[in-house]
């Protein structure tokens, strides 16, 4: 009864124009003509989408859960990179 | 459409290591779980288990209702029915994927369910006999599907919550295109209205079923609110769709087939008779009216689409090896 497996896709929509292809989900499908036709039918029934991109999953290279801290911890001390950090008298307005 | 996985969840869970310390620690405050994050065993198993039961169920569900595509009585009918069984659809492939990024695969999930070794929702094995039946189910199994699906969006598990938010977008029109369907049938001629109230009399408890065994009787709940996988017990769910449902029901002009139904003048909430939990338990194992027709109807679908599989596969592997010989022709 079963087929070897199938490989996935990811599937990214851009909703509207000025905005950027987002994550929807996955699909599973031979090749990549067949994963834009499943990626269509399986996300865009309503009207969700201007524009389609898919991936091939096991192209993704994703940081590692375990490297979250050595990976995003330094920002948190450096605080002087937001606007808030610099003091600018009420009387000179916004800036 | 829905998920009896919910009462299902795993008990032997041991949340004596740091590891299982820290992971609690991130649900109680509400902090979502992603696929690569550390994560107990049976929490992975609960969820791979209700996930893929709730993807079977929409898969199976197309089935009941694709039973009357053919014979919708007009064509505005038969277009609403077709996109919502082409969402059943979609609904299923959403869930699939959402259980395959805890490591379980499509395949293996696939024949677990040809095997009839998965289960999915009991309310499936009910024949649709009528047309009035296609206007209960979107009503009422859509219904009760959206009161337990709801609180799912904010399930722990970050891709099940994200793909139960997408369907419950999708499932609203489901159940007004139901009510319609009743309404319209309610309207009709005096046989048009009685087969609008038969369909209720038959719907109306395995409805009440869909929501699982009462509070007093179901063990796994614990596990599964911890986890803030589940939210509200069953008997909760229950009474917030019969108290929605009711009044649905008598502006149609149709009568609950439960002698006992009343509302609580003092609480407001309309109380239910007893449920016959042991046609409940017949048709979870299996034997429901239709249940050997659906498992059927899939393993027939499965099979004769072996060959597109099998040819797309060959398809692409021909033009994967085209490529790699000559990488300047496209392939």
């Amino acid at each position: 009864m079963s087929t070897p497996a199938t490989p996935l896709w990811e599937v990214f929509i851009r909703s509207r124009s000025g905005l950027a292809h987002r994550h929807v989900g996955s699909v599973h499908a031979a090749d990549a003509t067949l994963a834009m036709q499943a990626a269509r039918d399986v996300y865009t029934r309503r009207g969700e989408g201007l524009s389609v991109w898919i991936v091939p999953s096991n192209a993704i290279i994703a940081s590692d859960p375990a490297d979250k801290e050595m990976m995003f911890e330094p920002t948190a001390s450096k605080i002087y990179r937001h606007p808030t950090f610099y003091e600018v008298p009420d009387e000179v307005g916004h800036m | 459409m829905y998920s009896q996985g919910l009462n299902q969840s795993d008990p032997s869970s041991a949340h004596t290591s740091p590891e299982a310390a820290r992971f609690q620690a991130r649900i109680d405050a509400e902090d979502k779980i992603e696929p690569n994050d550390w994560m107990p065993e049976a929490y992975r198993r609960t969820l791979i288990r209700q996930i893929s039961q709730h993807a079977h169920s929409e898969i199976v569900g197309m089935l009941p209702e694709g039973n009357w595509i053919t014979r919708a009585p007009s064509l505005r009918r038969k277009a609403a029915l077709l996109a919502k069984v082409q969402d059943e659809g979609g609904h299923g492939l959403y869930l699939y994927a959402a259980a395959e990024t805890l490591g379980a695969s499509r395949e293996e999930l696939v024949d677990q369910l040809l095997a009839g070794k998965a289960k999915y929702s009991s309310i499936f094995n009910y024949p649709t006999l009528t047309w009035a039946d296609i206007g209960a189910i979107g009503w009422l199994v859509d219904g009760a599907a959206i009161m337990n699906q709801i609180p799912l969006c904010r399930c722990s598990f970050g891709p099940y919550a994200r793909a139960m938010i997408r369907v419950c977008k999708e499932e609203s029109f489901h159940q007004r295109q139901g009510y319609e369907i009743m309404l319209t049938l309610c309207r009709g001629t005096p046989a048009q209205k009685a087969m609008a109230q038969d369909a209720l009399d038959r719907w109306w408890w395995p409805c009440l079923m869909m929501f699982g065994p009462p509070d007093s009787a179901s063990q796994h709940s614990d596990t599964s609110m911890q986890w803030k996988i589940k939210r509200f017990t069953n008997d909760g769910l229950r009474q917030k769709f019969i108290d929605a449902t009711v009044p649905q029901g008598l502006h149609l002009g149709l009568a609950f087939p439960d002698p006992d139904m009343r509302q609580n003048a003092a609480t407001g909430h309309w109380e239910h008779g007893a449920i016959d939990w042991d046609e409940f338990k017949r048709v979870v194992a299996g034997g429901g009216f239709c249940a050997a027709e659906r498992l059927e109807a899939r393993r027939k679908a499965h099979d004769a689409g072996a060959w597109v599989r099998d040819a797309a596969a060959a398809h692409a592997a021909k033009r994967a090896a085209r490529q790699a010989a000559n990488p300047r022709i496209a392939a």
